[in-house]
């Protein structure tokens, strides 16, 4: 006489569970990726910050090179003009090559090489660099995590619902694709 | 991971017991020659229990001072900062302090009781010789070991079987003191008989828990581990491989202020000059060869 009544009280019961799990699960995976995406901005605007200082001291040392340092300072705009992860991950990238492209340069001119500031500067830059990869390595594995979570079966049906969405990747450049390990 | 980690802390726990039980048996057999077995029990209880705790929470320094590690600044080493800071980022724990030894042996350790308090030492030596993809793979490695909770029982396992193993060798000499002054005096033979059947059971019960105790400290799977997680963290094999290679032909590999207690912690033996049987028992790491060959089967 009761079973009729038990049977769909189960499904509902289990289905909630269910949906209750999944919910706080995703949570809790949005929330670190987040996190991991705040930690590469931090890196990110630490380089930011350093390069005027770095253009300064190299602006002193060479005379030919003027268009390399133009191009620094724009992917630099650009890069504080970008909004969505998208486009910061795509000017941090340009910033990328175009600071190697600096470095590269600066071994042309001893005398600048042999700058204390510079060695500095380059040594802090180098260290954001690698952070960054790492960071982005970290956010990556975690974007991946969660993109698998709510896109296979049955989290699918459940995560459209909720409002889940794919979080875009954070795509190394053409250039550091290529040479996994680069240096300045 | 999740795995390794309670493994540690379960571990932890356990070593932590047999070293309470350890003292107190201690207490027992002192306080059976004096005819107090309660007090002697409970004494070494409660003194074992805040040595325990002392432990726990500065541990690390301990062993820090021991090893002759000093802190270091971000102005002084830069590049052992960075390479700290990012591969925290990596591993997503909090950033270990920085800690050298100055001494030209190639060699580095984490210590710490979790993640947040956390450290990672290297030589000086090691700095000088390794490139940047080198010190990553070297500091990856030890960064595994923090992350793992290793870094936790290994502190634990340093200090505290340090002192049993201090414990044993001090009852040891006072026995032979002991049985000195029986043949010089013959008054109390019979408390002085009781301390030779104590003595004689104890440390029938003490070996092989040390043996046993060591054992644990020093799983070699430990150190495959850790190399397999360092590989996960900086993505590229080689470079800690090419470290390993670097400190396997290293001519100095001996730091000065380790010793066989802290032995366990570097990351490659740091007694590799000696051998023999001594060696062999202290053997903490496998062979540097076999963990580069499986470095660069990754």
């Amino acid at each position: 006489m009761l079973w009729p009544l038990i049977i769909p009280i189960a499904v509902i019961v289990v289905l909630a569970l269910f949906i209750w799990g999944l919910y706080n699960g995703l949570i809790r995976l949005k929330n670190n990726v987040e996190n991991s995406w705040a930690q590469i901005d931090v890196q990110l605007k630490r380089r930011a910050d350093l390069i005027p200082n770095l253009i300064e001291t190299v602006k002193g040392y060479t005379k030919h090179e003027k268009s390399v340092l133009e191009n620094v300072t724009k992917a630099r705009t650009a890069f504080m003009n970008a909004t969505s992860i998208e486009d910061k991950a795509k000017a941090s990238n340009q910033l990328s090559d175009m600071l190697k492209t600096l470095f590269a340069v600066s071994e042309n001119y001893p005398r600048l090489k042999a700058n204390e500031n510079f060695l500095q500067l380059q040594e802090e830059l180098s260290g954001t660099e690698s952070k960054i990869a790492y960071a982005r390595q970290n956010y990556n594995d975690l974007v991946m995590m969660f993109n698998n979570k709510i896109e296979v079966f049955p989290n699918s049906i459940f995560a459209k619902q909720m409002n889940f969405t794919r979080k875009p990747l954070f795509e190394a450049s053409e250039a550091e694709r290529q040479n996994v390990k680069v240096q300045f | 991971m999740f795995e390794e980690v309670r493994g540690n802390k379960i571990k932890s726990v356990i070593l932590i017991i047999v070293f309470l039980i350890l003292a107190m048996i201690l207490g027992v057999t002192v306080g059976l020659i004096y005819d107090n077995v309660l007090v002697g029990g409970i004494f070494t209880l409660i003194a074992g229990l805040i040595y325990v705790m002392i432990v726990y929470n500065s541990g690390d320094q301990m062993i820090l001072t021991m090893t002759g590690a000093r802190p270091v600044t971000k102005k002084e080493f830069p590049y052992l900062f960075h390479t700290i800071e990012g591969l925290a980022i990596a591993a997503n724990i909090p950033t270990p302090k920085a800690y050298v030894i100055d001494d030209s042996a190639l060699n580095a350790f984490a210590t710490g009781k979790d993640p947040q308090h956390a450290s990672i030492t290297v030589t000086t030596g090691l700095l000088k010789v390794m490139n940047r993809q080198e010190l990553e793979g070297v500091v990856a490695h030890e960064m595994s070991h923090i992350k793992n909770y290793d870094v936790r029982f290994m502190m634990l396992a340093v200090v505290l079987v340090g002192l049993v193993t201090l414990l044993s060798d001090f009852i040891l000499r006072s026995f032979l003191w002991g049985s000195h002054g029986q043949k010089r005096e013959n008054r109390g033979g019979g408390n002085v008989q009781l301390l030779f059947i104590a003595i004689g059971l104890l440390f029938a019960i003490l070996a092989p828990v040390i043996g046993y105790l060591i054992k644990m400290a020093i799983s070699r799977k430990r150190e495959f581990m850790a190399d397999a997680n360092a590989a996960i963290l900086t993505r590229y094999p080689p470079g800690l491989a090419s470290a390993l290679q670097k400190i396997s032909k290293d001519p100095d590999p001996l730091v000065d202020k380790a010793n066989k207690a802290t032995a366990h912690l570097f990351i490659s033996t740091p007694f590799r000059n000696q051998n023999g049987f001594v060696t062999n028992m202290f053997a903490t790491h496998p062979p540097i060869e076999e963990r580069i060959k499986r470095l660069k089967e990754m």
